[in-house]
């Protein structure tokens, strides 16, 4: 069974990203990068796959800038076989990224496609569910357990109020949630071997799907700040404290 | 323009979401309907008819509409965009598990977690767990939003909206609805909490956690919620965490024990009315955000707090 992963590149999970002045968007210059989270326990778990026999290639693919072949090669030390880099300065909306994915797909035929439920940079949450409807393979969202059997994935999602098992027929598309695992550290011997993994690199053009933005980014603003609190001594001065602001 | 509010329900009660959501759609037209997918959807559809401003309430019923299937609910929506030029979701696990599909389908791009309706093609939502906010214009024909509860006041009700049951889609091929788990918990869901009592890694074992958050939280009548050190650390169960990737509150009042403030967890609370922080640390960053912080330890602070509850009467 081929494993296919998208990771992205985002903003480092421990670092506030800050408005630009001109309220462009974000700066990102001299920020850290790294693999986003969902990204990483989707890796893992496709690695766990692989070594559990029941997977037999995990492929990494990213869309994104030159730099995003490090998160690949990050992908390749926790154990990925080999990566593909779909090369874009443009910063593509979810449609679009879908679309790119299912292109891919088309020529990587792979049964389960695993990634991350929600990129921490635009908080979309919508790559997963438009690539399984436009491939018109089932999907299973917020994976916290999963399991392949018989051609078919059992998966444990995450839902409002407790969990849901559902069964999918492969090739499936299944969106992994941060109580799937927890990924490993990539060892040093792994870094150096995958330095020597496969890495293709193809241009986005040469992918030929429309990528074009459908959203006009107006703004990008700071959210109000709040206002500064007071200290209180005791706890019963809390008590009169909310009393008096109206919320017991 | 007509738009269509998906209802958030649990196959049995309509759930309050339903009608923060109708606001956000009263924002963009005057002609907005509901749809009840459920396994079975006369009295939820009876329920959202009630709901002020609501032109025309459609129920459609199947067991997979009940499973809450992604596949079964997002091809019902689909196959009635004919008739609509926007449909509002609401931003729960469930919405966000079928809207990208609706919006892929109609080839136009999902905007997520709208918590502002600027005009009807222009809409704010938070980016970077919420330390960013960005205004984005639709050029898409139809527009597909996911709409964050606890930004919108919800509906009044005493309307009278006619209710019309829709043809259900057929049960999707590949899928199959194997078991659900769903906690039943006496405590209020913590998406829709008046008040939420959290802890954090300071609580330092699950027996601790149990022993000072959850007496707490229900003398107020409060949901309980954790920070996402606290569940990683094995002292909450993860449906508990509150933050970016977790659940996104704004109760009235958001009491946080024990809990530093990192940017993921603040992302998920600090649209709070009122913050109430409790950490022996005056430095930690959950102070910045809240209205009254007690620089205490927990393990005197919240007895007293108990005792002063009490009090007053609580």
């Amino acid at each position: 069974m081929k494993v296919l992963v998208p990771v992205k590149r985002v903003i480092d999970y421990n670092v506030k990203a800050r408005v630009k002045s001109d309220q462009t968007g974000v700066d990102l210059a001299n920020v850290k990068m790294s693999m986003n989270p969902f990204c990483e326990i989707a890796v893992e778990e496709a690695v766990r796959l692989k070594e559990k026999g029941v997977a037999t290639e995990v492929v990494a693919v990213s869309i994104g800038p030159p730099q995003a072949s490090e998160t690949l090669r990050t992908a390749l030390a926790m154990g990925a076989d080999r990566a593909i880099l779909v090369q874009t300065d443009q910063d593509l909306e979810p449609l679009a990224v879908a679309k790119v994915l299912k292109a891919i797909i088309a020529e990587e035929a792979p049964d389960l496609v695993l990634m991350g439920k929600q990129a921490i940079d635009g908080d979309n949450n919508a790559v997963g569910q438009m690539l399984s409807a436009l491939l018109d393979w089932p999907q299973a969202t917020f994976a916290s357990e999963l399991t392949i059997e018989g051609g078919k994935a059992k998966v444990t999602r995450e839902v409002d109020g407790g969990l849901q098992i559902l069964e999918v027929d492969l090739p499936a598309v299944v969106t992994a949630d941060l109580r799937l695992n927890e990924p490993r550290y990539a060892s040093l011997p792994n870094i150096m071997k995958a330095k020597k993994k496969e890495l293709a690199v193809k241009e986005l053009a040469s992918v030929g799907v429309d990528t074009a933005p459908r959203l006009k980014v107006v703004k990008v603003t700071e959210p109000a700040k709040r206002a500064a609190g007071i200290k209180v001594e005791t706890a019963g001065d809390l008590v009169t404290n909310l009393k008096t602001a109206g919320v017991l | 323009m007509a738009v269509l509010v998906i209802a958030d329900h649990d196959n049995t009660t309509l759930k309050d979401n339903t009608h923060k959501v109708v606001t956000a759609a009263l924002a963009m037209s005057g002609d907005v309907d509901v749809l009840v997918a459920s396994a079975s959807s006369a009295a939820l559809g009876a329920a959202a008819a009630k709901i002020t401003g609501v032109r025309k309430v459609l129920t459609a019923d199947s067991p997979e509409l009940g499973q809450g299937l992604a596949e079964a609910v997002g091809d019902l929506i689909v196959g009635l965009m004919g008739g609509y030029d926007a449909v509002l979701i609401p931003a729960t696990s469930q919405g966000k598990n079928f809207s990208p599909r609706v919006a892929a389908k109609l080839d136009v791009a999902q905007i997520s977690e709208v918590i502002e309706v600027v005009s009807p093609d222009t809409f704010v939502r938070p980016i970077y767990a919420g330390n960013a906010l960005e205004t984005v214009q639709s050029a898409d024909a139809k527009k597909v939003l996911t709409v964050r509860p606890t930004a919108f006041k919800p509906a009044a009700e005493g309307g009278s909206a006619k209710v019309e049951a829709t043809a259900p889609p057929g049960a999707p091929a590949k899928v199959h609805f194997v078991d659900q788990k769903i906690v039943k918990s006496a405590r209020p869901d913590l998406g829709a909490a008046k008040i939420v009592v959290s802890g954090g890694r300071a609580m330092g074992s699950a027996e601790e956690f149990q022993k000072v958050i959850e007496p707490l939280a229900d003398k107020l009548g409060a949901a309980v919620g954790a920070s996402r050190a606290a569940v990683d650390a094995g002292y909450a169960p993860n449906d508990y965490q509150v933050g970016q990737t977790g659940k996104v509150v704004a109760p009235e009042l958001y009491i946080a024990i024990g809990i530093s403030g990192a940017i993921q967890h603040l992302a998920g609370m600090k649209d709070s009315k009122v913050i109430v922080a409790i950490n022996k640390d005056g430095d930690a960053p959950i102070f910045q955000v809240a209205d009254f912080g007690l620089v205490s330890d927990y393990k005197t602070a919240v007895p007293d707090l108990m005792t002063a509850l009490t009090a007053a009467g609580k």
